[in-house]
């Protein structure tokens, strides 16, 4: 059974096993509005929780994707680099943006699950 | 957001922006649509398509009683004196450097001059205008009048049905029709116009140009690529006070009997910069994969040397490609000359490139 987790960043991070896959959620999308543009790191490379993982370009200006967790890149979706759009129409599918091989499957321990992340949403304003 | 948004100063058509789901961003001490649900790229797309909606009442209008046109001739470059009545041109308000002030609209209405000017130095333009103008005239920003932008190609068939006549005004043309002041003007490259009227009048008009099929609102956010996409310059960005209108490719401003008998601030830097080229102007460039260069972004050569900086880039969504303007070395101004944009700290190959980036459609009478 996958664990889903949100950061207060509005990525989400679904684990299964020791890989999981992450994005940002749609109140980010939503907030972004029209996406032109997804930079992705390569895979093969690392990332570290709470750090720069990938960027996002609206219309409007450039923002970070943080790593919700730190572990080594498998696989990224090619897919958004070529049609950003993805992103806004479908965030938590197609519009993912890496896989990792977790360090320790511990760390989304740390993060909020769907309930409290809808509550955090909510005060968001 | 909620404390800032206290002493952000509202249009008339703000209960409007808000009743219609946009997105409230600060501009320019307004609270002002950024976005409404349907976004920036569909914004964008409908206005080059059918007609969009801006509202622009954050913008200066300003009526220059008692003045004549060789009086605000002492101010900008441009020939107002050439300026018949009903016509309306583009100028530079210029300090005695040659730095630009702002830029406007200027225009002649029945022998009166009236000017729009931006929203972020309107208050500084007054005092500049009254101060240089003298007491003999009296300098009114008029703070009970909305402007309205209507633009695209549908635009004409749409402001007819409340006005007619004005499918066949000319370019760069004003009008008085009933309580609207029109004129054929705007910032996206289409053809439309520019509508001012009473603040109070302003809401319920702007809602039957919306009740119109072709027409939807559009926020800042598009109008930002449409004049971007068009090669128009934002002023406090493309353009500012160390700018002149000769390094800024505006030069085509300043006309022709103003550069034989000068007479503007700055003249003297000016004419001889005609002649004898300033080290950076401004240009166009493409940047060759989809990463926009925003506005600071570095420019180099091919050998790395930083050779300018970008000052309003974002991505076209006309071109589905990102486009830039900057400053460059005079040396790396001709089309196709190939640089680098530096983004997030990495060289992305761009060229120089005409501008505008997308085919202008003004209104050429038939």
């Amino acid at each position: 059974m996958p664990t889903l987790r949100f950061t207060k960043d509005h990525e989400w991070i679904r684990q299964d096993g020791d890989t999981a896959v992450i994005g940002i959620t749609d109140y980010a999308q939503q907030q972004l509005g029209d996406i032109v543009y997804v930079e992705l790191p390569a895979a093969g490379t690392r990332v570290e929780a709470g750090k720069e993982a990938a960027v996002v370009e609206s219309a409007k200006a450039a923002s970070e994707v943080y790593a919700p967790v730190s572990g080594e890149i498998v696989t990224v979706n090619d897919v958004i680099a070529d049609d950003p759009a993805k992103v806004n129409a479908d965030p938590m599918g197609e519009g993912w943006f890496l896989t990792v091989k977790l360090d320790d499957p511990k760390q989304l321990d740390g993060l909020m699950d769907e309930a409290a992340y809808q509550v955090f949403v909510a005060e968001q304003g | 957001m909620s404390d800032d948004s206290a002493n952000l100063r509202k249009t008339p058509l703000h209960a409007l922006h808000l009743a219609r789901g946009a997105k409230m961003v600060p501009f320019a001490g307004y609270e002002m649509p950024v976005q409404y649900p349907t976004g920036i790229i569909a914004e964008h797309l409908h206005t080059r398509a059918k007609a969009g909606l801006f509202d622009v009442s954050h913008m200066g209008q300003v009526a220059l009683h008692g003045a004549t046109a060789a009086m605000l001739e002492t101010l900008v470059p441009g020939d107002i004196a050439a300026l018949p009545d009903g016509r309306m041109r583009y100028s530079l308000l210029l300090n005695d450097d040659g730095g630009i002030i702002d830029d406007l609209m200027a225009m002649n209405v029945g022998g009166a001059l009236h000017l729009v000017v931006n929203a972020a130095t309107k208050e500084g333009d007054v005092a500049h205008l009254a101060a240089r103008l003298g007491s003999a005239v009296r300098v009114e920003l008029h703070k009970d009048r909305a402007l309205l932008a209507l633009q695209g190609p549908e635009a004409a068939a749409v402001l007819s049905r409340f006005a007619p006549g004005v499918a066949t005004m000319p370019f760069l043309s004003c009008a008085q029709v009933g309580e609207l002041f029109i004129t054929r003007s705007g910032y996206t490259g289409e053809d439309g116009f520019e509508i001012s009227l009473a603040a109070d009048h302003a809401s319920d008009f702007a809602e039957r140009l919306l009740a119109e099929p072709e027409v939807l609102p559009i926020g800042l956010g598009a109008r930002d690529t449409l004049r971007l996409e068009a090669g128009l310059c934002l002023y406090g960005h493309d353009i500012d006070d160390a700018t002149t209108p000769v390094s800024a490719g505006l030069a085509w401003t300043i006309g022709k009997r103003r550069r034989v008998e000068g007479g503007f601030p700055g003249a003297a830097r000016i004419l001889a910069e005609l002649t004898s080229p300033p080290p950076r102007r401004r240009v166009g460039m493409r940047p060759d994969g989809r990463a926009p260069a925003r506005e600071g972004s570095a420019i180099v050569d091919a050998a790395g040397n930083a050779i300018g900086t970008v000052t309003s880039g974002g991505f076209s969504p006309t071109l589905n490609a990102p486009i830039a303007m900057g400053y460059v070395d005079r040396t790396h101004t001709a089309p196709d000359t190939a640089m680098s944009v530096i983004v997030r700290d990495v060289a992305r190959p761009a060229h120089v490139a005409p501008m505008p980036f997308v085919p202008t459609r003004y209104y050429r009478a038939p």
